[in-house]
């Protein structure tokens, strides 16, 4: 054993907590934001509106900026969301991982930490999800339900200005937990 | 394929997931069957999470709001002690109109059944001096009340109307030491005068020793001092001793037994025989009256000739006669005149009625229902 192997050791021990910090909030975030738009809404009816899967997706899309990782993370959040809701399985999770794709994407051109440019996305990712699941569910399961653009555009600005704090929140949630996990 | 594995790798992940998801779709949308598996793990795991977090957040809740958040807890102790109070006060009040209630319903079928005319009262005070038993009636001379009238309950005989005023009226009770009264016993006619002793128990004077007299027998009012009418029950008697010649005697007031708060003034009284005392035979278990009994009914006008019907309309026409023979109106003589003969058999009298009453008091004398 020479000194060369203890810093690889503690290296890869590094990485591995690091991969459980990541993986716990890749289950968490989700389950607690699909059990919020489940449950809360039934004793707060006004904040039905907060999309808060949508704005874990865009979240974390924006963070890792891995596309494949991205997209899979709005599968699965878009799946636990259709398999609560009355419509087949699918739903969500296409659009969703269209979002996190995309999401994914931009994020390695712009710069993520800005509140302007998150509230943009933000709003843009929220229209871009309502209009394609109407496209979808039109056209798919052949629901004539009308779409509402300005009410679409108000709640995307609703979602937007939550969006800026939380993900401030949540910015120090991660960055927390991962020094914790580089500490140890 | 290293292409796709490779320079398109992203975009050929995306599409695998999307063309996935799509073909789950198409397959619910056309076998219209659901995937329910997953929908069923989700779903229990979901809400099972939820559960779990909901009773964490239950117990944090009632920590926070048993333990620390205190405030008003004080003053709304205070308030809700004064609502017990109040509501214990309530609860109190209520069952006393129950209880009132009851014995009130007891009052008028007894009423309705007592072939004497009653007028019922409620008693609404005591008299001033300690060893007196006198109490006043929400009655009076106004509705007909005058002195020297009898004052029953359903149980038995409860006094006499001292003096009759124009709203109310004083009434002394049996177990006034100035009270008496004829009465004879059940069992074995036995007479004699009931007293009051100031105490919760009478004594009946004038019962020689050698005429027999059981312990526990029933005493009834018999008439002969012509305030009372004959029939009502009196009380058990308690004590039975021999003394130097006449029989020591204590009764215990059945009128009294379940306390006074609504009487009945006799206005019209009407005889009525004493029960006869013959038990049953204890291998025999009576049943309650039929319920078409338990109410009087009237019977439509002109339906039954005068004279006919119950015994109580026999004696009641008996007295009618009585009162018309001698010239004597019911309800019209001044109080203290002189009342009807009722032991003058009128001429053109009906069969006189031998049965007793049909209503013997609660606890009250061996009667032989149904004869």
């Amino acid at each position: 054993m020479n000194q060369y192997s203890d810093l690889l050791r503690a290296g890869e021990q590094r990485a591995r907590s690091g991969l459980r910090f990541q993986i716990a909030t890749l289950i968490v975030f989700p389950i607690a934001a699909v059990l919020f738009q489940v449950y809360v809404p039934l004793a707060f009816p006004y904040v039905g509106y907060l999309e808060l899967p949508l704005l874990a997706t865009v979240y974390f899309a924006l963070k890792q900026r891995e596309p494949i990782q991205s997209l899979l993370y709005g599968a699965g959040t878009g799946l636990l969301e259709d398999a609560l809701s009355h419509h087949p399985l699918g739903m969500f999770g296409i659009v969703k991982t269209l979002v996190g794709y995309f999401a994914a994407s931009v994020g390695v051109r712009f710069d993520v930490d800005n509140p302007l440019v998150r509230f943009t996305l933000t709003f843009f990712f929220y229209f871009f999800h309502q209009f394609l699941h109407w496209v979808l569910a039109r056209a798919l399961l052949g629901e004539l339900r009308g779409f509402s653009v300005q009410q679409s555009l108000f709640l995307g600005l609703m979602n937007s200005i939550v969006a800026v704090p939380l993900f401030h929140v949540l910015d120090r949630l991660v960055s927390r937990g991962y020094k914790a996990s580089l500490l140890r | 394929m290293e292409l796709l594995t490779n320079r398109y790798r992203n975009l050929s992940v995306l599409a695998l997931a999307v063309v996935g998801q799509l073909l789950l779709l198409g397959y619910q949308v056309r076998s219209r069957q659901d995937v329910r598996l997953v929908r069923v793990w989700a779903v229990t795991a979901l809400t099972e999470t939820s559960s779990a977090l909901a009773a964490a957040g239950g117990a944090v809740g009632s920590l926070y709001r048993n333990y620390v958040w205190l405030v008003g807890v004080r003053q709304e102790n205070e308030r809700l002690s004064k609502e017990l109070a109040d509501l214990k006060l309530e609860a109190q009040r209520l069952r006393a109109d129950l209880g009132t209630a009851d014995r009130a319903q007891a009052l008028t079928l007894f009423q309705s059944r007592s072939a004497s005319r009653t007028i019922a009262a409620r008693i609404i005070g005591a008299g001033t001096v300690t060893d007196s038993r006198v109490v006043f009636l929400d009655v009076g001379a106004n509705q007909g009340v005058a002195d020297g009238m009898g004052v029953i309950t359903p149980d038995g005989l409860v006094g006499r109307v001292r003096a009759a005023y124009p709203t109310t009226a004083q009434v002394v009770l049996l177990t006034d030491p100035s009270f008496a009264a004829g009465v004879i016993s059940q069992k074995h006619h036995v007479q004699g005068a009931l007293k009051g002793n100031g105490s919760a128990l009478c004594r009946v004077d004038y019962v020689h020793n050698e005429e027999k007299l059981d312990q526990g027998e029933w005493f009834f009012t018999s008439g002969d001092d012509r305030l009372f009418p004959r029939g009502l029950p009196v009380g058990v008697a308690e004590v039975v001793q021999k003394g130097k010649a006449l029989k020591d005697i204590l009764v215990s007031p059945s009128g009294l037994r379940n306390g006074l708060e609504e009487v009945l003034v006799v206005l019209e009284p009407v005889h009525q025989p004493v029960p006869d005392a013959k038990e049953p035979p204890p291998e025999l278990r009576l049943l309650p009256l039929p319920p078409d009994e338990m109410t009087v009914k009237e019977p439509p006008a002109g339906s039954r000739p005068a004279g006919a019907g119950t015994d109580a309309d026999g004696l009641l026409e008996r007295y009618r006669r009585i009162g018309e023979a001698q010239g004597h109106v019911y309800g019209q003589g001044a109080p203290g005149s002189r009342p009807p003969d009722f032991n003058i058999a009128p001429a053109n009298s009906p069969a006189t009625p031998a049965k007793p009453p049909a209503t013997p008091p609660a606890n009250g004398p061996d009667v032989t229902p149904l004869q």
